[in-house]
């Protein structure tokens, strides 16, 4: 067993846990932040990405212990009180979800995204940036528009009027 | 109650709990007490199991219990059961092989589950799985579809030959005649590629049992709970159906393959009773591989038959089916009724016959997946169309347009009587957003570039709704295909509605709760939609075919219309008027010629309070509920339109366009349904330009993962251009048709019609990967000396 500690979600978390546990396991099983979904084995699906010290990493391929003394934050963690983040409103506004399964995921590699690019992003940058998750459900039409409109609110940028 | 009524595109009541990461997946729960499930699995295709030796594994740490096929004979748990009769050309019933949910003897694909094994982590579980000592006589296997049929190896000894059945639709002599007077015949054989349904959230099952009540409880990703309790009852013989309780909570996608009764949700329930604890099984991604039903796999030859006017006369299909390893719960019915039926299209066709072989062979069962025989039905179509019309020399959009059919009903050849629909509208407004005219100036600057541009066209049209019991029954099904619901008015007059069909993305929270704030006149946040659990909603049929709209919402539709008649008795009392002056309009009671009214919040509170009437003339209270059975089948049907580009050099295929025109009759939310139509057209595109599931010869299914089986990403798409036009649909009484398959049966011929027309070739098989697309053009273009 081995102790590990990282703050998720602005909380301090200390656990002895078997050192082959992955992130997301410990996310999901240990703290029971369920939000962090888990689409594959093979790290391709994205379904399980978290922010590492403010970074997009996938959990599913992350041990615990190498989140050990980072600053983890979980789609649970993204709205700030009761507020929604603007990523998560334009994912809602656009019906870029249906099953709601990849959601979290998209929705946080998305905010990285934005995070990294800026908030004016082309349809071309937010197709290629999604390369890592997987949708079965939208055709991805949608969430290219909540990226687009996600971003701009980051951002603080006008938001162009949605054409439908 | 404008802005959330019918026809309103309302934001999603369920997204607040997805994008906060509230959602409840099955895998989500976490019961106390549980133990978990691992399977083991054949590595094998097909092998007799002479022995399994689960000593060592018994030994390890945390394990709690390991279970074998045996175990299961020994408490008479029956097999899997297939709901479908099918019956052959000579009218024999079909042949379909024992299906346990623990091999006995014998397995028969890789992934087929042997035994499992229950401990008190997954870890411990996958650790003691892997020293489970299988001794296995490995057997030869047969895998591809067109050579299962006498193949030599015997799948099923109830079917020596690898036939399940042998069956046929249509009238064979007229269509010989129809050929015999043709002007001009097409041929084609066509492979419809096998493919694996690969909802995001893959499949899960806790089992729980009661000891003090005899209860059990399932929760599941499934489709429809209650099917699956009533299969679990009274086929499998797991416990009485009044102490089953299935619940489906969130459910992350389905495309089918949560439809079915699979062999692990089944041990996870008898299981939970042997170990005294909740038993939870969650499959990882390459488990969803082997183990969920795999979609299509058809191999066909198709004939067109064409007179000297360019009219259509005849069709003649040849297909032959894989169906798997074994039959999965609606397997038989796929490609013979949900098929077959489908064949003649939009077009107008006087003659058409069709034969269809199942076979079995040692791979994963083929069930529905999104469309269900109807992608089949119209890629065989669409494709002798678009052929047939370059054949002729004919502008492909014309000659669809000769042939549509021009009056309804229609009764065609095959079964199916469409009630409505204006295929040409579809057309021409297909064009229009797609620019067809505009076509040649865009082929001429991509040839500029060294690019090859094509366009396809798919006029679709697909039996949704499914459908009138009677129809059903004298077809083969085993149930029933109706829909039951339940309005209950609280006294505060908020409203849950508890339906029997399953929302697992569809958005059912929001748009049922718009048909009721329509009808009702009560603000939509007053409304809650209640569907999954069997404790909760009586009956049910769950959801698949596009059938939660059409007869899901014509339920709730015939209980809401319950509670208003019952309602105006109470309106009467209270308004000391007689019940022929009550009018209900915009969410009010009023006494017809006064100004005397009560909103239907204050008849709600009438009806518990009981003041103003006694129970003896009045029942108190407001709850009705109703069962639905359509009279018909829904036909949505429409055209889509895809525009492609090619890099000769790579061979590689761009989306350059995709406009979908579709029928869904009546809409009651216009985003979610655009929403649905993006998502089918995504599963068409992979079907067509990547997806496959590919078995060697051996048995191994070399396409398990995410890395070797390749899933449209959002850069493989562009943005849709998506347009509707209405017939309302006549036989329900909402005018609903429905939406959710339409892109997935569309998409994959009008994009290898936009392929084929771009490479100058007639044919190229799906997926046509760069490699199969770089082949073709050069075929034409350069031949290869090695060719
Ligand atoms: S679960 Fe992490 S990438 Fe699929
Ligand atoms: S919304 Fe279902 S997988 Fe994306």
């Amino acid at each position: 067993m081995a102790i590990v500690s990282m703050t998720v979600n602005g909380k301090p978390v200390t656990a002895d846990i078997d050192p082959r546990t992955l992130l997301v396991e410990f996310l999901r099983e240990h703290l029971r932040l369920t939000g962090t979904h888990v689409g594959c084995d093979t790290s391709q699906c994205g379904a399980c990405v978290v922010h590492m010290n403010g970074a997009a990493v996938k959990a599913c391929t992350t041990l615990a212990m190498q989140a050990d003394g980072t600053t983890v934050t979980t789609i649970e963690g993204l709205a700030s009180g009761a507020d929604l983040h603007p990523m998560q409103a334009a994912f809602r506004e656009h019906h870029g979800l249906q099953c709601g399964y990849c959601t979290p995921g998209m929705i946080m590699t998305a905010v990285d995204m934005v995070n990294r690019l800026g908030g004016d992003l082309s349809e071309e940058t937010i197709r290629t940036e999604l390369e890592g998750n997987i949708c079965r459900c939208t055709g991805y039409h949608n969430i290219v528009r909540a990226v687009e409109t996600g971003a701009k609110a980051m951002v603080g940028a006008p938001v162009r009027q949605a054409a439908e | 109650m404008t802005g959330t009524g019918i026809g309103a595109p309302v934001r999603r009541k369920e997204d607040q709990r997805f994008i906060t990461g509230q959602g409840r997946y099955t895998d989500d729960l976490a019961r106390p007490g549980q133990a978990h499930a691992v399977f083991v699995r054949s590595p094998h295709a097909h092998a007799r199991i002479k022995a399994i030796d689960t000593a060592e594994a018994a030994a390890m740490p945390g394990v709690v219990a390991i279970l074998t096929g045996d175990d299961l004979a020994a408490d008479q748990i029956g097999g899997l059961i297939c709901g479908w009769m099918i019956h052959n050309k000579d009218g024999s019933p079909m042949r379909a092989g024992p299906h346990p949910a623990l091999a006995q003897g014998k397995v028969r694909y890789v992934g087929d589950h042997v035994a499992v094994v229950v401990a008190e982590t997954l870890a411990q579980a996958r650790d003691a799985a892997e020293a489970v000592s299988v001794d296995y006589e490995p057997l030869p296997a047969i895998v591809e579809t067109g050579k299962a049929k006498g193949a030599g190896v015997v799948v099923h000894d109830e079917a020596p030959d690898n036939v399940v059945y042998e069956w046929h639709l249509g009238d064979k002599d007229a269509t010989e005649a129809a050929f015999a007077r043709a002007s001009h015949v097409t041929r084609l054989d066509l492979t419809n590629n096998r493919l694996v349904p690969n909802p995001i959230e893959t499949r899960a099952a806790i089992g729980e049992y009661d000891a003090g009540t005899g209860g059990y409880t399932l929760y599941t990703t499934s489709q429809n709970p209650h099917v699956a309790r009533l299969v679990l009852s009274a086929f499998i013989g797991i416990a009485p159906e009044h102490q089953l309780r299935v619940i489906a909570p969130d459910v992350g996608g389905g495309f089918g393959s949560k439809i079915f009764i699979y062999a692990e949700e089944t041990v996870c329930v008898w299981a939970a009773k042997k170990v005294g604890r909740p038993v939870k099984w969650t499959s990882d991604r390459t488990e969803a591989f082997l183990s969920d039903a795999h979609g299509r796999d058809h191999v066909t030859h198709a004939e067109m038959a064409v007179d000297e006017n360019g009219k259509i006369i005849g069709l003649r299909v040849h297909t032959t089916a894989n169906l798997g390893a074994y039959l999965s719960t609606f397997s038989s019915s796929v490609p013979t009724y949900l098929y077959a039926p489908l064949l003649s299209g939009q077009y107008d066709i006087p003659a058409i016959y069709a034969e269809v072989d199942g076979v079995y062979t040692n791979t994963t069962p083929v069930d529905a997946y999104r469309g269900a025989g109807r992608p089949e039905a119209t890629f065989v179509v669409e494709r002798l169309v678009e052929v047939t019309a370059r054949q002729l020399g004919m502008d492909p959009a014309k000659f669809r347009k000769k042939n549509y059919i021009k009056r309804f009903p229609h009764q065609t050849p095959v079964i199916m009587n469409y009630d409505v629909g204006d295929y040409a509208a579809s057309l021409e407004k297909a064009m229009e957003i797609a620019d067809y005219k505009g076509f040649g100036k865009r082929k001429r600057e991509s040839a500029k570039r060294g690019k090859l541009r094509g366009i396809g066209f798919s006029s679709y049209i697909e039996a949704c709704g499914i459908a009138p019991s009677q129809a059903v029954g004298s077809l083969g099904a085993g149930v029933g295909l109706w829909e039951s619901a339940e309005v209950r008015v609280n006294p505060t007059g908020s409203i849950e509605v508890l339906t029997g069909s399953h929302s697992h993305g569809q958005g059912h929270e929001t748009t049922f709760a718009q048909l009721v704030s329509d009808r009702l006149g009560v603000p939509i946040d007053t409304v809650n939609i209640v569907h999954g659990d069997t404790d909760k909603v009586q009956f049910g049929m769950g959801t698949y075919g596009s059938r939660s709209g059409a007869v899901g919402m014509s339920a709730i539709t015939k209980a809401i219309d319950k509670v208003i008649a019952k309602a105006k008795k109470v309106a009467a009392y209270a308004l000391e008027a007689s019940e022929g002056d009550i009018e209900f309009e915009d969410g009010r009671f009023k006494v017809a010629g006064t100004d005397k009214s009560l909103a239907f919040g204050e008849v709600a509170l009438q009806a518990y309070i009981a003041h103003k009437f006694s129970g003896q003339d009045l029942e108190p209270g407001l709850k009705e509920g109703a069962f639905y059975d359509p009279t018909n089948f829904t036909f949505p049907a429409g055209v889509h339109i895809c525009e492609v580009e090619i890099d000769p050099d790579t061979g590689v295929t761009t989306i350059a366009r995709f406009t979908a025109v579709d029928d869904f009759g009546v809409v009651i939310n216009p985003m979610i349904v655009e929403g649905q139509v993006h998502g089918g057209i995504a599963q068409g595109v992979g079907q067509a330009l990547m997806e496959a599931a590919i078995y060697n010869e051996s048995g191994q299914l070399v396409t398990a993962s995410y890395q070797d089986y390749q899933m449209p990403r959002a850069g493989d798409l562009p943005s849709f251009q998506v347009g509707m036009t209405v017939t309302p649909c006549p036989s329900n009484p909402l005018g609903i048709k429905g939406c959710g398959e339409a892109g997935a049966i569309a998409a994959p011929p009008a994009v290898i019609n936009a392929v084929t027309d771009a490479i100058g070739h007639e044919d190229i098989a799906m997926p046509a990967t760069p490699q199969a697309v770089w082949r073709a053009v050069h075929k034409t273009r350069v031949p290869m000396a090695a060719e």
